[in-house]
Formats: structure tokens, C-alpha cells, sequence
């Protein structure tokens, strides 16, 4: 009899329950029984990075995670970035503004690598920011624009911090509502 | 009127890719969808006996088929007919082309490690997997041929027995008078120049769903590949169905490069499953197989003479090479015929005799890859151009300038055929101008200076050039099919397949600004076989050109019937009317003016039409654009290198590339492509190679092995752009999809044995490894000190 | 590229962990952080019966300061020790080798006694733990052991921890005053597995002569290669780029590399002396405090 495990996790903010096959890799739970199909699968060896995911906050790859070694964990996938109104995460923007993206294939990966770094880009170099995004691979950019997408989002988090030095501090979790209001602000 | 042709129009395609609202094959999932493992075979070359019965018993297993079931139901894969020579061509120059159908499941005997034997189907993939492990397959090991050359012999046996040769393919083609040139010449040397086995590497693998629809007896085939029409006619040809019973789609695709630029046997496998089972049936590859089993590229080895007179004129080249083209060689002489044909590149060679031939092996089978042929040939011609420099004691500058061809000597006619039968003439370009551009971004003069300074303190710094020219927008057409529906939108349905050139995005663009309406007035729908009758796909920097040819001359049709409904309906002559933002207005009184949505009613079928009486009913016009031959893009790249005598890393200073593709549709766009290519061609340069080793087996099946460059690695590419428009088609484009690959080879090993002149290495083989940069540098650093001692004497 | 079967067990505490391994420690593997285990999974390389998954247990993840060494529980991540600022203080040359193993994604799961107890020749850890003369403590439900890292490392991924044995806690000494470090590392790509690794920590005296000098190279044997000759040879002298340059040249009597499609032995050899004169170059230049 094939054993089940039950886990709870929150995906995206919300709380889900499920009972899995403890073989099942957390890529494949999120893709085949939560259809959050946004996170892709590249080589399931753990070099790629196309299913780069935050788990607690920190990018991982969900290729070499088991789903149940989830349990009790924040799982963000490509899909939470997007907000309410279909409007783009400034991750997106960046992206689609510098042509950071070809096929697309990788490109969830990516944003969820920058995600993970999103609080500590104001003060990264560019060597830093290479590095950090050097555990994704994409075979259509050849980088550059990627590179130039996210130091474009340095300076604009550099702009902003020296608008509104209230959005500094506050946690992970915060910062991406505080960046929607200075964006509603700048609307006004 | 360009308003959104030549702009950096933001990409149509990033919104659902960015959000994760895309949609993949492995993303699709239907009702009742089982999920397929291949068995691939453990050996190189060996008789099989097979049996699926244990594996049948596994828990969730639906089925296990293997060439039994398929004998007699579904034929082999044979050579796609768009790939065949042109008869004219074929009629000139007399290759030899043998037939080497591949079997779509192994039948009693496997060719190479990864062949497809059997396929388990069952309610997932774990399970699927499970079961494939239970497959048994007896092997009766067989000699292995891995190596071309012992592939080759006469006494060889040959690989397909049918065949009576392991030489599926060779060719010979000769313009001038070689001998004579080379008796002429002052000087005369000969070299091995080898480019290695390399694989595409996709980041989404293959992957294909098929859904059977019983009613209507008709399958529905999504697969990532980038030539659905191709697909679909085979799928209908080996199944034996009417086309009409065949749907292929390529949904969002994860990039192809041209490993997906062909027919694969598990298209046709998975679609006959689907048939079989009544059910959906769903392959993704995995990347261990699609290391192993998908198609791969370049290998080849050249040996060539070349005659030069002491200013560096080249009289003569006389090339003999190999393609070691694997277990299979579905596109037949399309990559060797590309390396003939784009050997002489940028230059005026006026005797010229090359011979290749295609040599089965028991290898993965072959495909084109980026390039495809076109940098073995630059690989070949710009380490000549170096070689020749040095033996002369020459700048390379000096020897490509006596060789360029001149701006007012175009077109020039290369006195031979391309592969698609017309004659290679050049249509337009000024290679001199773009090389001093090149040469001027890449400061050339301030690095050459750098570089002898630094030599005297022992650091090796090398700048490397190559030329390239490729020829682009081959046909034989591509289709649109323009439609204004009923609510004013513009539907562009097109042939090609794209799956990352932004074809969304740029069509749209080449639509908008013949409809004046903006690209959001414009949907844009391609890779379906669905859309339109006929399409040819996505390869060979072609989209540009024929796709958008294509959708600029079918958009004028439209244009000019949608003025003569309006004509017609506002009772006023066409001369007196413009069309922009989405209505047709008369000029002098812009309140007389019918919207397209306008139009469309009017040119609804029915009684009493509101259009002219000879117009046929809609709002849509069709074109095949055909191209009068490929149109001739071209550019040169420079590296400029420093070499680390520590670790034998070669560190990129500076890559500079110069390109012309004609009229640039986006410049973004078209900027991307080329440091995407760029970033592949440094990645053949440096880091990756595909090696089996004698006995077949693959050394390089992770991505641990088969090392792509990652963002620590690809350097921000330096570009500039010189325009001169193509003279084949409207438009003036020029394909751009292939430029940045086809160079850097030949850039870095020209940069590498620049660094390293004074001693007289010679790369002439990549990718360039550390550990031979190293042992050069160790030479040079010996020689330098002994030179020095002497001198000190 | 699916996991076949197996099946998993979760303990709570310790304790529980130690006796699953009394029962199954010969067919189980012990699930970390994962970052090697699951590719070999997901290959099917590894098709355990049973995986003892130890990731809830927190009593194994913490960094202390105890008896002049920094010890660090096993389930600590790479990205815990990372950012550590007790360990940019009292072990900066482990920071900075634990910033060179693989990519942020990984750092992010891969733990300190799973890569330790891989024992992979060319990692980061192991070459430090080498170099340092670090220890690990082994523990199973019948015996609590410390085992120093010379005889830790056996073979190629082989080390002294048994079937019903885990790793439970690795300890790097703190490196003493007026002492620098190097960690030197070089692969072909960034991130890949190290050709060959170089871990260095050189203490200076009063007179700015060598008093201690602590050398070890990964990727170039079977288990990280002490350079005891080297250390020995260069203790007493006054540091210098020919001084180092000369020991380094010597090293590839010691080492033992074998070749692969990415590197020759003899291009090991050379690569290793290479990094091996940087890292002492280096460790030099990074002695720090005024002595009194």
C-alpha cells in the first residue's frame, strides 16, 4: 500500500491541506495538484533554477525539495507576484520593460531569485547581482538585459528609499504592500 | 508609413509569460490524460529483445507498446521533404543522398544510447517510470562506430544494413580553378580545424499531449516544436489518416534553436497512442533524455589547403570535411550544404572546391542548431584569415581588407547555388564599413597597443575578429491570413512557429503601421495548423523576413478591400481616403467615416451587400510570400581577451559586435537576439561540448557536465548596427536570428592564439578549455623566458 | 526524473531519529537539507527503502562559541552560517568558502552535516574542516563520538559515519589572532562543483615570521589533502610572494587528483599550486592587530 503523508502549508497566503505520495516533489505538487503551473521544470537536477520558488522567503529550488518536506512552510510561487488587478509586481515591470525575457521558459525562475534578493538590491553591486541570479539559467538573453532589468529596479528602490525612508525597514512581508502605495501615491 | 516598424514597441508576449498565465505542453492537462516513459536503450548499438509483460502488471500501467504493436500500422520517419535539395541543385551538383528511414520504436536492433524501444503508459509519470524499470530489454552487444572517420572505411559495416554504407550523404562543389590557383599562389599551408558535437539545450525539453476525438475521429497534437505543418504532414503521412484529421499546435514553447526543427519519432509515437488508448497521452522529456536522445548539432573536422600570395590575397581554398551526423540525419546535407555555402563568408576566393559527407556513427542523431553549418564554416575561414596574418607577419586587418568584398562590387555573385537552387549572389552590404565599425567600438588600436605593452610584463592579451555573412529568409513561403472581425479587431493568422523571436510583438507592429492602428489593435496568432492551410515554421532567421513579408503584403491586400467598401459605401473614390486609428475617413471631410467594425458589417455576406459587387464577402486577404532567394545579413565580432596564467581562464575584456540585418522591425528585439546568440556561440567557444566516448555512451548527460554559461560568464555584448536593406523583399529586412551564434567560435580562438602569436599557438579546435589555455600559457611563459635569456646574452 | 519509491519516516526529537537508524540505517537514507540527495533520486542513482527525513529537527540547528571552536549544528543551513556575523568574527575563512558552494538556491536548504557527512573531496567544508583540523561529532542511540577530520574522510564519498550513525555537529576551530585566511576556489562555471579548492590560515608572530600556517586542497584526491610539508616548511620564515611561490610549486608531490572532462591530473596539479601560492599570498595580506 503506497503511504500518504499529510501536510499543511500556506501557498500564495493561502492555507492548503493535502495528503501526498511522500516520493512527490514539491515542483509537482505545486504544478499538478495546486495548478500553479507558473513554476517550470527544467532539468529536475537542481542546476537550472526554473523552478525557483520562496519557501519562507528564501528561493529554493522546488526539484530538489519534497513536497512533504513543506509541510508547515510559506510557499510563494511566480503566481503570487502578480497583484489583485492583474497590475505587475515592479519585478515584472522591470522584466518586460528591459526585454529581460525571449521564450519565457525560465523567466518564473528569475523573478523568484530576484524576489528573494528584493530587499537588499539597493545596496548590491553588479558583480552581486550577477552572482545572485548566476543559479538561474537562460538560453535566450544571454543576461544582459536580465542584469539591466534588475539594476533598473535598484535604482528605482534607491529613488524611493530616498522619497520615503519609511519603506526601508519593515519586513519581507511588508515591503510589497508599501511599494503599491507609493506607486498609488505617485498615481495621485 | 512606419510609425511602429523601426520602434522598441514593449513585447505583447511578456504579460502571461511574466505572471505565469503561459502555457506549456507540461502545463496542459486533459480529462482522463495518462502520462508516457520512454525505455531508451542502454547501448550504443546492439540486437534487442524485448519484454513489457512485467512492467504491464505494475500498479496504474494502461499500457506498454514497443515496435510489435507499431509494425505494419505506423511507417518510419524518413527525411522531411522541406529539407530535400532543390532538383535543380541536386541535378548540378550530383550528391549522393542515401535513404535512412528511422523506426519510430526500436525494431530488433538499436543505433544509438537514448534510442526510444518502448513506451509505458500509464495514470502519471512516477508510475510511468516505475514501470519502465521493469521493462526488460535483452542486449546483444553489436561493434560500436563512434568515431566518422573508422565509420567511413570502405570495409566498415555499415550501420543501417540497407544502406551498404555508413556515408548517407556527400557533395562536391567547385567554382574557379583550384589547381591552378594553387600553383599560382606564393604561399601555400594546410590545417585541421575541428568543431565539436554541441546540443541546443532548450530549457523547456520536447514534450508532446495528443487527444483523441472519437466522434470525429480526429487527433488534436500539442508539441513543443517549432515546425507544426512539418509535424502535422508526417503525423498524417506514417498513421495513415487524411491530413484534414490533424491538428498540430505549438502552444507557448521554451525556446528551440533548431533542435526542435524537425519531426521526432515521439511525435508520432505519442499521437498513435492517443489514437490506440482512446485517450489523452501526455510525454514531457526529461533532461537526462533530452541530453541522450534529442537531436544535436556541428561535429565537424576540416581538412584544408589554402594558397595566399605575400599581400594575403587568397587565390585558392581547398576544404575536404566530415560530419559525423550520429544514428540518423533527418535534414540531410542542409547543415554541410550551409557550411559550403557560407565558407567563403565576406571574402572574394576566386577558386574554390569543397567536398563533405554526412557519416552515420552510433551517436544521437543530428539536427541544425543556431547556426547551423554557418560556424563551422566562419570557425574554418577566420582561422585562416588569422593564420595567414601571422605566417605573414601581417595585422588581420590587412588580410581581410585585400579580401573583403567591396560595397560597389554588390551584388556579388559567389558563382555557385544556395541550398535552396537559386544562385549565391550577395544582395547588398558594405563589409569593409562594418568591419572599421566594428574594429572603431572595440578600440581596437588602443588594445593593440595595450596588448604589446602588457606582453613585455607577461600578461597575454589577445583581440580576435570574425566575419560573418548568412544567408536569411529562406523559403520556399511562409502565409498570413489578415481578418478584421466583428468588433474592429485585426487577427494576423500566421504559418510560422515562433517561440521566443517576439513574432507577437514585431508582426504586429509590421501590421499596425499598415492598418495605422496601433499593435494593440492587432492579435497576432501563430503555430497552429488550424489558423491557415498552409505554413512552414520557425528556423533559419526566417520569421522576419517571410512571416513578415508575408503579413505586410496580405495587410495591404486587406487594406486596399477595406478602402473599397468604404469607397462604396461612403460613396466617395478611394484616392479621396485615408485610413487611420481604425476608421476610413475621407480627407477633406473627416466626419464622413466608417469604423472597421463599419467595414466588417459591410462586408458580411448576405443580400443586398454594402460592398462592391465583385469583392467576395469578409474582411480577410491571404499571402504566401516567396522569396526570390535568401537575403544576405552579415556582421563582424570582435573579442578582445585577457588569459589568467593561473588558471587557464579566458577573461572577456570586451565583445563587440557589428551586425546588419536590414530594416530593424524592433531594435530591442533585435538586440536581444543577437546577445542571446552571442551568449550560445561564447558558451561552444568556452564551455560546452557533448562527448561520447568509444563505445557511445554519453559523458555529458547533466547539466553538471554540459556547462552553459550562466550570468557570471556572458559579457554585455557591445553592439552596433549598420543598415543596408535587403533588395528581396519589400520591407528591406534582413533575419537576424542566427548572427550572434555563428561568430564567436572563431572570435575567441582567433583572440585566444592572437594573445599567444609570438609562440605560434594555433587553436584551432574549441571549445577552448581551461586546461589548455593553461598549458599554452606555461609554453609561452618558457619560450618568453628563454627569448629573454638570449637576448640577455 | 521522478523519486521511485520509498518509505518516509519524520522524527520528532533526536532520540527518535537515532533509534530509526538503529532499525533502518542500512537501507535508509537520511534526508537533510537534500541538495545532493534529491538529484540522485530524482535519477533514480539512490532508490532507498526508507528516507529519515531530520529536517524538524531544531535542536541541530544552532552556531555556538565553545572550548576556542565554533560548532555548529548539523542542520544549520549554508545560508545561517553565510550570514552569521559570530562567524565573519571568530571563523571568517568558513564564511567565505560556505559563500562559494553552489548558488543562493541551494545555500538556501543544503545544511552544514549534510555536506559534511556527502564527503565529497572538491565541497567547500570539508576542505576547510581539513584545513583547520576541525572535528565532527557522531552520534547513534548506543555512543556519542568525536571524530577528527583526518580520519573522518576515508575515500571518495566515504567517511567514518555508519549506517545507524548521524552527523550531529561540526567544529571549526576559531582562528587565532594576527591571523589571515584564503579560500581560493576555481571551476569552469561559476558555481559548479570546484576543480579544486584551496583553504588557508596563516598566523604571523611578533616578528612577523610564521608561526602557524594551516593549508589544505580539495579536488585533488580522494579526501581533502593537508599540506603538511608545505605548513611545515614555510613555519618560521618570513612571509614572501618567492617564499610562497617555491612551497606552492611543491605541493603537487602530495596530491593525487584524477582527471575528468574537465580537468587533466597534471592540469589539477598545476591549478592547485596556482591557488595554493593566491591563498597564502592572500592570508597574508589579511593579517590583521596591532601586536603588543
Amino acid at each position: 500500500m503506497t503511504q500518504r503523508v499529510a501536510i499543511e502549508l500556506t501557498v500564495n497566503g493561502r492555507p492548503v491541506r493535502a495528503e501526498v505520495e511522500p516520493r512527490l516533489l514539491l515542483a509537482d505538487f505545486l504544478r499538478d495538484h495546486l495548478e500553479l503551473t507558473g513554476t517550470h521544470l527544467g532539468c529536475e537536477h537542481g542546476v537550472c533554477g526554473a523552478c525557483t520558488v520562496l519557501l519562507d522567503g528564501d528561493p529554493v529550488r522546488s526539484c530538489l525539495a519534497l513536497a512533504v518536506q513543506a509541510n508547515g512552510t510559506h510557499v510563494e510561487t511566480v503566481e503570487s507576484l502578480t497583484q489583485e488587478d492583474g497590475s505587475l509586481h515592479p519585478i515584472q515591470q522591470a522584466f518586460a520593460d528591459h526585454h529581460a525575457l525571449q521564450c519565457g521558459f525560465c523567466t518564473p525562475g528569475f523573478l523568484m531569485t530576484v524576489r528573494g534578493i528584493f530587499d537588499d538590491l539597493p545596496g548590491m553591486t553588479e558583480a552581486q547581482i550577477r552572482e545572485a541570479v548566476s543559479g538561474n539559467l537562460c538560453r535566450c538573453t544571454g543576461y544582459a538585459n536580465i542584469v539591466r532589468a534588475v539594476q533598473q529596479l535598484q535604482r528605482d528602490l534607491q529613488l524611493q528609499a530616498v522619497r520615503d525612508p519609511a519603506t526601508r525597514s519593515g519586513s519581507r512581508v511588508d515591503d510589497r504592500g508599501a511599494l503599491r502605495d507609493t506607486a498609488r501615491s505617485e498615481v495621485k | 508609413m512606419a510609425t511602429y516598424v523601426g520602434s522598441n514597441y514593449r513585447r505583447k508576449e511578456d504579460y502571461r509569460l511574466l505572471t505565469g498565465k503561459s502555457e506549456f505542453v507540461a502545463d496542459m492537462k486533459l480529462h482522463g490524460m495518462l502520462e508516457v516513459a520512454f525505455v531508451r536503450s542502454m547501448h550504443a548499438h546492439a540486437e534487442i529483445a524485448v519484454d513489457g509483460t512485467e512492467a504491464l502488471k505494475m500498479p496504474g500501467v494502461h499500457a506498454v507498446l514497443t515496435a510489435r504493436d507499431l509494425a505494419g500500422v505506423v511507417g518510419p520517419l524518413n527525411p522531411l521533404e522541406e529539407f530535400r535539395l532543390p532538383q535543380d541543385l541536386i541535378d548540378t551538383i550530383h550528391p549522393v543522398l542515401l535513404p535512412c528511414p528511422e523506426d519510430i520504436l526500436a525494431v530488433d536492433k538499436v543505433v544509438y544510447a537514448g534510442q526510444p524501444i518502448a513506451m509505458v503508459i500509464a495514470e502519471n509519470r512516477y508510475l510511468a517510470e516505475d514501470a519502465a524499470a521493469r521493462v526488460l530489454v535483452k542486449y546483444t552487444p553489436l561493434p560500436v562506430l563512434a568515431d566518422p572517420f573508422r565509420a567511413r572505411e570502405p570495409g566498415a559495416p555499415p550501420i543501417h544494413p540497407a544502406m551498404g554504407s555508413n556515408v548517407q550523404a556527400s557533395l562536391h562543389v567547385e567554382v574557379g580553378d583550384v589547381e591552378r590557383g594553387m600553383a599560382e599562389a606564393d604561399c601555400l599551408l594546410k590545417r585541421r580545424f575541428v568543431v565539436p558535437r554541441v546540443t541546443a539545450n532548450p530549457l523547456e525539453t520536447r514534450g508532446v499531449l495528443a487527444d483523441y476525438d472519437r466522434r470525429s475521429d480526429s487527433l488534436t497534437v500539442w508539441t513543443s516544436t517549432q515546425v507544426t505543418f512539418m509535424v502535422r504532414s508526417n503525423i498524417a503521412k506514417l498513421l495513415d489518416i487524411p491530413e484534414e484529421k490533424v491538428r498540430v499546435v505549438a502552444p507557448d514553447v521554451g525556446g528551440g534553436f533548431g533542435t526542435k526543427g524537425g519531426v521526432y519519432p515521439e511525435e508520432i509515437a505519442i499521437a498513435y497512442a492517443a489514437r490506440r488508448l482512446g485517450r489523452p497521452v501526455k510525454w514531457i522529456e526529461d533532461r537526462m533524455e533530452h541530453m541522450q536522445s534529442c537531436r544535436q548539432s556541428r561535429d565537424q573536422v576540416h581538412e584544408v589547403e589554402v594558397a595566399f600570395n605575400r599581400d594575403g590575397r587568397i587565390l585558392a581554398l581547398k576544404d575536404e570535411f566530415v560530419v559525423d551526423s550520429g544514428a540518423y540525419n533527418p535534414l540531410l546535407v542542409t547543415c554541410p550544404y550551409n557550411t559550403v555555402a557560407h565558407m567563403r563568408g565576406m571574402f572574394k576566393i576566386p577558386n574554390f572546391a569543397i567536398a563533405g559527407a554526412c557519416v552515420i556513427t552510433n551517436k544521437t542523431p543530428s539536427i541544425a542548431y543556431r547556426g547551423a553549418g554557418r560556424p563551422e564554416a566562419v570557425f574554418v575561414m577566420d582561422r585562416l584569415i588569422q593564420i595567414i596574418s601571422r605566417e605573414l607577419g601581417l595585422d588581420p586587418v590587412e588580410v581581410m581588407e585585400v579580401n573583403l568584398i567591396r560595397p560597389e562590387e554588390m551584388p556579388y555573385d559567389q558563382g555557385m547555388y544556395y541550398r535552396d537552387g537559386t544562385k549565391l549572389v550577395y544582395d547588398s552590404g558594405d563589409y569593409p564599413a562594418t568591419l572599421h565599425h566594428a574594429l572603431e567600438l572595440a578600440e581596437y588600436d588602443r588594445y593593440r597597443a595595450l596588448q604589446r605593452e602588457r606582453r613585455s610584463e607577461g600578461e597575454y592579451i589577445g583581440i580576435g575578429i570574425s566575419s560573418y555573412i548568412e544567408g536569411t529568409g529562406i523559403g520556399p513561403f511562409e502565409g498570413a491570413v489578415i481578418r478584421v472581425d466583428a468588433t474592429g479587431q485585426i487577427v494576423a493568422y500566421i504559418g510560422s512557429t515562433p517561440h521566443g523571436q517576439s513574432h507577437e510583438t514585431t508582426l504586429s507592429q509590421i501590421c499596425a503601421d499598415e492598418f495605422g492602428v496601433s499593435p494593440e489593435q492587432v492579435t497576432v496568432r501563430a503555430g497552429d495548423t488550424s489558423l491557415l492551410p498552409y505554413g512552414v515554421g520557425t528556423f533559419a532567421s526566417r520569421g522576419a523576413v517571410t512571416a513578415g513579408s508575408a503579413v505586410q503584403v496580405a495587410s495591404q491586400k486587406l487594406r486596399e478591400k477595406m478602402m473599397r467598401i468604404a469607397s462604396h459605401t461612403l460613396e466617395i473614390p478611394v484616392e479621396d481616403l485615408e485610413m487611420r486609428d481604425g476608421k476610413v475617413f475621407a480627407r477633406q471631410m473627416p466626419g464622413r467615416s466608417m469604423s472597421f467594425r463599419d467595414i466588417a458589417r459591410a462586408a458580411r455576406p448576405g443580400p443586398n451587400p454594402a460592398r462592391p459587387a465583385d469583392l467576395e464577402p469578409g474582411v480577410e486577404a491571404t499571402h504566401y510570400f516567396v522569396p526570390p532567394s535568401v537575403t544576405y545579413s552579415g556582421g563582424v565580432h570582435v573579442a578582445v581577451v585577457r588569459l589568467d596564467k593561473d588558471t587557464g581562464q579566458i577573461d572577456i575584456i570586451r565583445y563587440v559586435v557589428v551586425h546588419d540585418c536590414g530594416r530593424v522591425l524592433n531594435p530591442m528585439v533585435v538586440d536581444g537576439q543577437i546577445q542571446g546568440g552571442v551568449a550560445q556561440g561564447l558558451g561552444e567557444a568556452m564551455y560546452e561540448q557533448i562527448v561520447h566516448d568509444e563505445q557511445g555512451q554519453l559523458l555529458t548527460g547533466t547539466y553538471m557536465d554540459y556547462l552553459q554559461p550562466t550570468a557570471m560568464e556572458v559579457p554585455d555584448v557591445i553592439q552596433g548596427h549598420s543598415t543596408f536593406l535587403s533588395t528581396r523583399n519589400a520591407m528591406g529586412v534582413k533575419g537576424v536570428g542566427e548572427g550572434g551564434a555563428i561568430s564567436p567560435p572563431a572570435a575567441i580562438a582567433n583572440a585566444v592564439s592572437d594573445a599567444l602569436s609570438m609562440i605560434g599557438i594555433e587553436v584551432n579546435e574549441v571549445p577552448v578549455t581551461p586546461v589548455k589555455v593553461l598549458q599554452y600559457c606555461r609554453e609561452a611563459d618558457a619560450r618568453m623566458r628563454l627569448a629573454a635569456a638570449e637576448g640577455a646574452r | 526524473m521522478k523519486p521511485s519509491h520509498f518509505h518516509y519516516l519524520r522524527p520528532q526529537s533526536l532520540e527518535e531519529a537515532l533509534e530509526m537508524l538503529q532499525a533502518y540505517g542500512e537501507d535508509a537514507k537520511v534526508l537533510a537539507g537534500g541538495q545532493s540527495l534529491i538529484p540522485l533520486l530524482n535519477m533514480r542513482l539512490a532508490t532507498p527503502k526508507y528516507i529519515i527525513d531530520i529536517g524538524g529537527l531544531d535542536e541541530l540547528r544552532y552556531i555556538r562559541e565553545a572550548e576556542g571552536q565554533v560548532r555548529i549544528g548539523a542542520l544549520t543551513r549554508h545560508v545561517d552560517v553565510e550570514k552569521s556575523g559570530r562567524i565573519a568574527e571568530a571563523c571568517p575563512l568558513l564564511g567565505a568558502a560556505v559563500q562559494r558552494i553552489g548558488h543562493s538556491q541551494i545555500r538556501n536548504r543544503g545544511t552544514v552535516g549534510g555536506s559534511i557527512a556527502h564527503g565529497d573531496a572538491s565541497a567547500e567544508l570539508p576542505c576547510v574542516l581539513a584545513a583547520l583540523r576541525g572535528e565532527v561529532r557522531i552520534q547513534s542511540t548506543t555512543e556519542t563520538r568525536v571524530a577528527a577530520a583526518d580520519t573522518f574522510f576515508l575515500t571518495y564519498m566515504m567517511t567514518d559515519v555508519q549506517p545507524t550513525e548521524l552527523v550531529t555537529e561540526v567544529r571549526f576551530p576559531v582562528l587565532p589572532a594576527h591571523t589571515g585566511w584564503s579560500f581560493q576556489e576555481f571551476a569552469r562555471r561559476h558555481g559548479d562543483f570546484a576543480m579544486v579548492t584551496v583553504a588557508a590560515a596563516i598566523t604571523l608572530d611578533g616578528s612577523n615570521r610564521i608561526a602557524k600556517a594551516q593549508v589544505a586542497v580539495g579536488g585533488a584526491g580522494p579526501v581533502p589533502t593537508v599540506l603538511t610539508d608545505l605548513e611545515e616548511a614555510i613555519v618560521g620564515e618570513e612571509p614572501s610572494s618567492a617564499l610562497f611561490e617555491s612551497a606552492a610549486a611543491q605541493v603537487g608531490d602530495v596530491l593525487e587528483p584524477d582527471g575528468d572532462l574537465h580537468g587533466t591530473p597534471e592540469y589539477r596539479v598545476q591549478l592547485a599550486q596556482s591557488l595554493v601560492r593566491r591563498a597564502l599570498d592572500d592570508a597574508t595580506s589579511k593579517v590583521g592587530g596591532a601586536f603588543v
